[in-house]
């Protein structure tokens, strides 16, 4: 049997990762990825799984430990005409890199006046719920998408995850690309075969509603997802969005949506604080403010360390909190 | 009864493992003949004038700032030939990775006296290389420049060309650790990078003993199995001959190196910096009468009758009129605008006004 187009694949999020470095990898010779452990063991979680053994070590690289070292060096590369892509374990430990990110990184496009640029890819695993050590659960997009120079995706589906990554890989300038670690197996989905990029800045629709707009991205969405099916048997009729880029943002969906259904509740896993769930709380007040009929609520992480995991579940958001914040801006 | 210890290795032997070298001494005498003939007349009054050059800039830039026509400006008066010496050891496809103190570095490799005025005016027109160069805007987060060095040699080595990268840093950044990161890697990697210290006794206020408790940084190069070397860093002849070494040695894959240059920063760390509030300025002021980087060049080149007051006047004529056109072109600068704002923050920006 043959078929002139090929089928789509059912395939797990880490999988769709590991099938858009492939072909990033196979389609340009200038593509490398490094980070810790990616090489030989094909990372912690298994998303660089392959490529040691078909690309070679010169191009698929077991980096010393030092995020700010590789990220640096990657910065290097990247300027000099390479496109690497680099892994960052989990987000929780890219931090001693944050100084090369946001200084260098985000800048040297516009420190050079465009004579030199920094086209690379930060993935990391990211996010609480699988009973990871400390620091291994943090969700801190927030410092990412406050920083001018610098793209931010989050995907929710294996087939935004390949999408999405393969789009950060086409991008010009840095993109942080962050995985959602208890999705990684969890969340299994049709995935397009090919090339086939997800652009950045526009947001999915995961669902048509009336009544409200719920906004999620990440490891939240199938969380919202589970709220709106709970909401629709209480006969309140959701629209789910998301968001999968955070920066830049996809701020016509949000209108758009809001402006229908006149009642917003925005659902993130971290700290509430000016959390990117503020944000869209202000962006909301600036497009679709008349047409409200109830004051947006968002359900976060608690303002609190992500804490040990003993008490994540404590501290996630759940289809229950998005459900009670849901009925709250019913009521309103 | 016998007394017994773990066999420890003893620290301290820095200065004995790298002793200071040089090659032409304070009063302008070659220290090992053998090397005289290594450099041409012709080189040596190519030097010569580019440290000349460097130093009427540097000047220049003070007055500027006093005058408020730049803005705050680091000066680098003293370490002229550090920075001469070792760019003159690039060949055109090369990198250069410099720091804020390191424009008599970019200038003599290639970099136009205007645009750097231009960055220290405040504009990103400051951060653009000269066309066929490979400079990175001047680094100012301590020791970050150093990863990218690595990162841009590796870049060459797996593009299989044959250029090197040379990156600058000072004394205070050996404590960063991008320093050390960025010595592992390329030690790990073994791509052809040379980092370029200058040690000038201090970090802003913090002097050398402060810093570290080892006489130098030069022995630093042992913890990541590097070759390092000490050099005179006033010695624009023993700078240029290390680093030429190290820049060959990298470029046939040789690997990277570690220089380190001691120097003597004459003025201020910056035009907002008060040096007499933390070292005695006689004490610079004495130690200049006896090691500044230009004097033992002159002495050289008297020696060669290629140097006398007429030929410094000329030189200097010449010099002043490519200063003074630069200063021109910084100040005929079109003014900024909200658009310069939004101008390659992104290839394609998402938020510029429309």
């Amino acid at each position: 049997m043959t078929s002139i187009q090929a089928a789509q694949k059912t395939m797990t999020l880490v999988g769709a990762v590991n099938e858009a470095l492939h072909l990033i990898l196979e389609r340009d010779e200038r593509a490398i990825v490094l980070g810790e452990d990616v090489g030989v063991n094909g990372g912690v979680f298994r998303a660089t799984e392959g490529l040691f053994e078909r690309f070679g070590g010169q191009r698929v690289i077991d980096t010393p430990l030092g995020e700010s070292g590789f990220v640096g060096a990657a910065i290097g590369m990247a300027a000099a005409g390479l496109k690497p892509i680099v892994e960052i374990q989990f987000l929780g430990f890219i931090y001693p890199a944050f100084e090369q990110i946001v200084s260098h990184a985000a800048r040297l496009r516009v420190r050079s006046q465009g004579r030199f640029s920094v086209p690379i890819v930060i993935r990391a695993p990211y996010g609480a719920g699988v009973r990871a050590p400390e620091i291994h659960s943090d969700s801190t997009e927030a410092f990412f998408v406050h920083m001018p120079g610098l793209k931010v995706a989050v995907p929710s589906t294996p087939a935004d995850a390949k999408g999405l990554l393969l789009a950060a890989y086409e991008d010009p300038d840095p993109v942080i690309f962050l995985e959602p670690m208890r999705l990684y197996r969890s969340a299994r989905g049709e995935v397009p075969p090919g090339w086939a990029p997800v652009p950045l800045g526009r947001a999915r629709l995961v669902r048509e509603g009336e009544d409200v707009t719920v906004i999620a991205w990440g490891a939240m969405v199938p969380v919202a997802e589970q709220a709106s099916r709970m909401a629709a048997e209480a006969g309140i009729d959701v629209e789910l969005l998301d968001l999968r880029t955070l920066y830049p943002l996809d701020r016509q969906a949000i209108a758009r949506s809001v402006e229908k259904t006149g009642r917003a509740v925005i659902v993130q896993e971290a700290h509430d604080t000016l959390g990117v769930a503020s944000h869209i709380v202000a962006i909301i007040q600036d497009e679709a403010f008349y047409a409200q009929k109830a004051p947006p609520r968002r359900v976060s992480g608690f303002d609190v360390p992500v804490p040990l995991m003993a008490y994540e579940d404590l501290y996630l958001p759940t289809p229950e909190k998005v459900l009670a914040a849901v009925r709250e801006v019913m009521a309103g | 009864m016998l007394e017994l210890s773990p066999p420890f290795t003893e620290g301290g032997s820095g200065e004995a493992l790298f002793p200071l070298w040089r090659l032409v001494d304070e009063e302008g005498r070659w220290t090992d003949e053998r090397w005289a003939d290594r450099f041409s007349p012709e080189w040596i009054e190519t030097a010569y004038r580019h440290m000349l050059r460097a130093r009427r800039f540097d000047r220049k830039c003070l007055s500027l700032q006093r005058q408020g026509r730049i803005g705050t400006y680091a000066p680098y008066e003293g370490q002229e030939a550090a920075q001469v010496g070792s760019a003159l050891a690039l060949g055109p496809g090369d990198w250069l990775f410099p720091t804020y103190r390191d424009h008599a570095a970019a200038m003599t490799f290639g970099q136009p006296l205007g645009r750097i005025l231009l960055y220290w005016k405040g504009r990103y027109e400051g951060g653009i290389p000269n066309e066929g160069r490979k400079i990175f805007p001047p680094s100012v987060p301590i020791a970050t420049q150093l990863p990218h060095a690595v990162g841009a040699a590796f870049a060459e080595r797996f593009l299989n060309t044959p250029h090197v990268a040379l990156v600058y840093f000072g004394d205070g950044a050996t404590s960063e650790g991008d320093f050390h990161e960025a010595l592992n890697l390329a030690s790990v990697w073994n791509v052809p990078v040379v980092f370029f210290n200058q040690n000038n006794g201090y970090a802003i206020s913090t002097p050398l003993d402060k810093q570290m408790k080892s006489k130098t940084i030069a022995q630093r190069a042992l913890g990541y199995d590097l070759p390092g070397i000490r050099v005179d860093g006033n010695d624009v002849f023993a700078v240029y001959a290390a680093t030429k070494a190290a820049v060959e040695r990298a470029r046939s894959g040789g690997g990277p190196a570690l220089i380190e240059a001691v120097t003597w920063r004459y003025g201020a760390h910056t035009t907002a910096d008060d040096p007499r509030r933390y070292r005695d300025q006689s004490e610079s002021d004495r130690l200049r009468e006896k090691s500044d980087p230009l004097l033992r060049v002159e002495r050289i080149l008297e020696r060669l009758g290629r140097f006398d007051a007429e030929a410094k006047t000329r030189w200097l004529t010449a010099i002043d009129a490519e200063i003074e056109a630069a200063v021109r072109e910084m100040e005929s600068a079109s003014p900024v605008s909200e658009a310069d704002l939004f101008r390659h923050v992104f290839a394609e920006s998402p938020d510029a006004p429309a």
